[in-house]
């Protein structure tokens, strides 16, 4: 990794943007373990720098049909947070939520999308307050926006803004277990340029 | 045999009939298809941000509309195609998510396609067909055999433009 200007992300800044990623994601487990009353474990996630040839791999392909739901970040940090999952796993969650529903089908109904929008605003949310409290930045979010397409076209929303700092992406996969499959949902902050430098100033880095 | 040569996000790369070339899962990005159709020869860049200048980190080539498209022409250049006859088909540069207000980081989709037209322009390459905006993803795949090319959307009928 290469440390030179302030574009781009050295170890240090790494392994704490890897706690970080670490303690919220754990925040977001217990949150959704709350949410569908079922209990939850959460393998230790798993922080990645990817490139963006690997960055849509990671999720089976950049074809792979996926759920995003993203959330736009004002305050402290500007920026905004997408948390992907694959559309197998959405749905078994919707499903785990709502006590019904056609685990065939292809598309979603109205009430599984407001589901998944719920969903997808509280775990966000557990996250974000786990990074407001270790950095003491207050951090508002908006309405989640929610998407179904090709991994790759989501994938392309952080791509692109991490694509300002360099060629690679911050990737925090988060493995729910103990429901009756694991599932696998990532999380991306994408922290415009000034919030990132503001997230690690308030750390006492830089 | 013929092949379909895949191109990633930021990357590009050149291919002579009978072969394909291929790129997945466009979201806000643009995918930009050159065509030489006397050499038979197509490239194709996928395109991701729109301004190389507006960005510090600018070496990768093929990221950025403006110096992406320049790269592409060098690319294919060399490998046999004529300058002057290139056309170019793009698709892409859709809004994945809705979001009230209009930031400019949801906007990069838009930019990106306006950035491509004008860098098309500026080199006289003569746009003949696209398939942009909106709020979807789109698989590309262009043959330079007979100039088709072809999107893919999830729940949409298959286009050829």
């Amino acid at each position: 990794m290469q440390s030179n200007g302030n574009d781009s992300i050295d170890n240090i800044e790494f392994d704490v943007l890897t706690e970080i990623g670490n303690i919220g994601a754990g925040n977001a487990t217990t949150a959704l373990s709350q949410l569908i009353n079922t209990k939850i474990d959460m393998r230790v996630p798993q922080v990645k720098m990817l490139s963006f040839a690997e960055l849509a791999e990671i999720i089976g392909g950049a074809e792979t049909l996926v759920a995003g739901i993203l959330l736009s970040l004002s305050d402290d940090i500007d920026g905004q947070l997408l948390f992907v999952l694959e559309s197998k796993d959405a749905r078994m969650l919707v499903h785990q939520l709502l006590g019904f529903g056609d685990m065939e089908s292809k598309e979603f109904s109205d009430i599984e999308v407001s589901a998944l929008q719920e969903i997808g605003n509280i775990i966000s949310g557990a996250y974000l307050s786990a990074i407001s409290s270790l950095t003491g930045m207050s951090i508002s979010v908006s309405v989640p926006s929610l998407a179904f397409d090709m991994a790759g076209a989501i994938l392309s929303v952080p791509a692109i803004e991490f694509g300002k700092l360099g060629d690679e992406a911050l990737l925090i996969e988060t493995q729910f277990t103990d429901l009756d499959v694991d599932i696998s949902g990532y999380f991306i902050l994408i922290p415009t340029m000034e919030s990132y430098v503001r997230i690690l100033k308030s750390l006492g880095l830089r | 045999m013929t092949e379909m040569i895949k191109v990633g996000m930021a990357d590009l790369n050149v291919c002579h009939a009978p072969d394909a070339i291929t790129t997945l899962g466009l979201g806000s990005c643009v995918g930009v298809a050159l065509y030489d159709k006397t050499s038979q020869i197509a490239g194709l860049v996928h395109v991701m941000l729109p301004d190389s200048t507006q960005v510090r980190q600018n070496q990768n080539r093929a990221k950025f509309a403006d110096t992406g498209i320049d790269y592409l022409i060098e690319m294919m250049v060399q490998k046999g195609a004529n300058r002057r006859n290139l056309t170019a088909k793009i698709a892409g540069g859709a809004q994945m998510f809705a979001f009230s207000g209009n930031s400019d980081m949801l906007r990069v989709g838009e930019r990106n396609v306006e950035a491509v037209k004008k860098k098309l322009n500026q080199l006289g390459i003569r746009l003949l067909a696209e398939d942009t905006g909106l709020n979807f993803g789109r698989t590309v795949e262009f043959y330079p055999e007979n100039g088709d090319f072809v999107i893919k959307s999830v729940g949409k009928p298959i286009r050829t433009i």
